[in-house]
């Protein structure tokens, strides 16, 4: 339970910024910060994979696409008049079909946003497990131009296929009603209590992510990343592992993307983009490649920045150049930085230095 | 299929994959000096492509060309410089990130200059009218100009690895580092030159090819990946097996149009890309032990 500590901070800093913008009267930050908040879903997962298996995916923002896609598909296609095909029968009789009345008063019969995300999340592990067998077998450029590869069909597919709406996407995507009286969508008065689905959806996944690192299997990502060869000798199933990791960073994603579908009510083309997969890896290689904290911090100031337009049209320029200034000078991210470490013990007494220096490995970086 | 429309396919596909040959071969230059995948060498076509598109303003088409292959040499020039040269053996997805940091840097830097709009040289010969009929089939002179310089290119450069001085010192390098620093071959300079060159090659081909195909600031991305399908294909740092990936890569696509709609025509470059990847790393023309020589 060591982990119980920094996740209620995190917690506690989520209840403060809320508190912040009531009392400066500034709510409409909630917004952006919901949005970070799905983002970091995918952050963390794509630090997994990137930083403690070790193996780059240039195509994460096609999961995303992916969860958002099927779940928007499903959620706002009117299926009534196929509802004799065996598959909508037997959705049928599940009780996963609802209806609602449509932007002109008709009735359309559609799949209920619950049902909609399973099935999003299930296509995601499926496709990631078709895609993962062959691709992590791959290493260095190989890997990264068959992730970016993949995150080009998708985006591709996407803009060129009418039931995804093409350039314009799907819109009007209906509210995830995620428990009684509480459902995640882009009303002005559920603001607030989107921003704490957000967050709080992000504190469990940390916390979970932290205690598996910390596991068994966190010591053989690590020992894989390390040296794959070394791995497989002490007896690690190095395959698998790499694999589950994958398709959980996957779902990871693909689960960012449906909450942001809905939340948003639509989704386009770009966020398939390959841009957005490569603004990912540069917040992951910002915050440290190894280090859940460092991309969360980092995911949550350059997401909520990005959100808000601060960058203005020089938005990607400024991700590029952080990509290449992190990696030509601090590949360790920047919490790694000396001048940083200087700081840390200037200002932590001796005993608690100890624990928070994470035992030595030198070179994090490298996946070849 | 008749004829007429088999010759006009064929003559597109010629076309496209000679272009993607080239940027193949960007790619196995830099790459057989340095172990590097330089993902920004299709931003290096669309550099040609613009800065002579702005130059042929105030020069003529000859002059404004040579121009911008010199201009797009020093860029290449100046990226390996400042971002490559002084690192000490950095891991691969090191080298990975930043290459398409850079790629992403031209990319916003031409946006800025040049903006949105879709550009082209004037044709070389005649106009977008002006055709040549070759067995019922028409055929812009363009294309001609460009499978002629392409090919021009590829044979100097065999040429010239074979035969100069400076080629050869590049390929001493290429084959052992080590070796050829010992035979007092500034290795370092190699390097840099490899990226003057690869870029040079590119921005000709770009500003060959921009009457027919148009730029525009973000072509580079599309042109990389589908360089890189060719080099994989062909044999990761074989330049002639890179010509023959590449116009069996332009005519997969230009047919594919008879079956699936041009939308998906990208899908199917990389779905081949990645089943190349998956089933023969080494490519279609390589050796497996070569292949695994080199470090990924």
């Amino acid at each position: 339970m060591k982990h119980l500590l920094p996740i209620s901070l995190l917690l506690a800093t989520v209840v403060l910024i809320q508190q912040l913008t009531l009392w400066t009267d500034t709510q409409f930050y909630l917004t952006q910060l919901t949005m970070t908040g799905y983002y970091s879903l995918l952050i963390i997962g794509l630090c997994l994979l990137l930083g403690y298996a070790g193996q780059i995916s240039l195509g994460h923002a096609g999961f995303f696409a992916i969860g958002g896609y099927t779940s928007a598909v499903l959620t706002t296609r009117d299926f009534s008049l196929h509802l004799d095909h065996p598959l909508l029968v037997v959705s049928d009789r599940l009780g996963l079909l609802m209806s609602r009345a449509d932007y002109f008063g008709g009735e359309i019969i559609h799949f209920h946003p619950w049902a909609a995300a399973a099935l999003a999340l299930a296509a995601t592990m499926i496709i990631a497990y078709l895609i993962g067998v062959p691709v992590l077998k791959l290493k260095g450029h190989y890997l990264a131009m068959a992730t970016l590869g993949f995150g080009i069909i998708i985006y591709r597919v996407a803009l060129a296929s009418p039931i995804f709406g093409e350039a314009d996407g799907i819109f009007e995507v209906p509210a995830f009603p995620l428990l009684a009286g509480l459902s995640i969508s882009g009303d002005f008065g559920s603001r607030v209590s989107n921003y704490y689905i957000a967050w709080v959806l992000v504190a469990i996944t940390m916390f979970l992510l932290l205690n598996l690192i910390n596991s068994r299997v966190g010591r053989g990502l690590r020992a894989i990343h390390g040296s794959e060869e070394a791995a497989n000798a002490m007896g690690i199933n190095t395959a698998s592992y790499k694999l589950r990791t994958f398709i959980l960073s996957a779902v990871l994603a693909a689960l960012a993307g449906v909450f942001m579908t809905h939340y948003s009510s639509g989704i386009g083309p770009s966020e398939a983009g390959v841009m957005q997969s490569v603004r990912y890896v540069a917040i992951v290689a910002v915050g440290g490649m190894a280090n859940l904290w460092g991309a969360l911090t980092m995911g949550v100031g350059l997401n909520f920045m990005s959100l808000r337009g601060m960058f203005g049209t020089y938005d990607e320029a400024v991700f590029g150049l952080i990509l290449i200034t992190i990696m030509l000078f601090a590949p360790q991210g920047l919490l790694r930085l000396s001048l940083f470490n200087q700081l840390k013990d200037l200002l932590l007494p001796a005993s608690l230095k100890g624990r928070l220096s994470k035992p030595g490995r030198k070179e994090e970086d490298g996946t070849a | 299929m008749t004829v007429e429309l088999f010759i006009q396919y064929f003559f597109a596909g010629i076309t496209y994959g000679i272009i993607y040959a080239i940027v193949a071969i960007g790619f196995n230059i830099i790459y057989n000096t340095t172990g590097i995948i330089n993902f920004a060498q299709g931003e290096f076509v669309m550099l040609g492509g613009m800065i002579s598109i702005s130059l042929n303003a105030f020069f003529p088409l000859p002059l404004a060309i040579a121009g911008a292959v010199l201009i797009t040499m020093m860029v290449g020039a100046l990226v390996e410089v400042s971002f490559i040269r002084w690192l000490k053996s950095p891991s691969v997805i090191r080298m990975i990130i930043i290459t398409i940091g850079v790629s992403i840097l031209i990319r916003e830097i031409a946006l800025h200059i040049w903006g949105e709009s879709v550009r082209a040289l004037p044709y070389f010969l005649g106009d977008e009218i002006t055709t040549i009929q070759i067995l019922g089939a028409r055929i812009s002179p363009q294309v001609l100009w460009i499978i002629g310089v392409c090919t021009i290119i590829v044979i100097a450069l065999s040429l010239f690895f074979r035969y100069t001085m400076h080629g050869q010192m590049m390929r001493a390098c290429a084959a052992n580092r080590t070796a050829a620093t010992l035979c007092g071959i500034s290795a370092k300079n190699m390097v840099t030159f490899s990226f003057m060159l690869s870029a040079g090659i590119g921005a000709l081909a770009g500003a060959v090819m921009s009457p027919v195909t148009y730029t525009e600031y973000d072509i580079g991305t599309g042109l990389a990946i589908k360089g890189f399908t060719v080099a994989i294909l062909g044999g990761l740092g074989n330049s002639m097996a890179a010509v023959a990936a590449g116009l069996l890569l332009g005519l997969l696509e230009a047919f594919s149009v008879t079956v699936v709609p041009l939308a998906y025509q990208d899908v199917i470059a990389i779905t081949i890309l990645l089943l190349i990847i998956f089933i023969r790393p080494h490519g279609l023309f390589g050796r497996k032990d070569a292949a695994g020589l080199k470090e990924f």
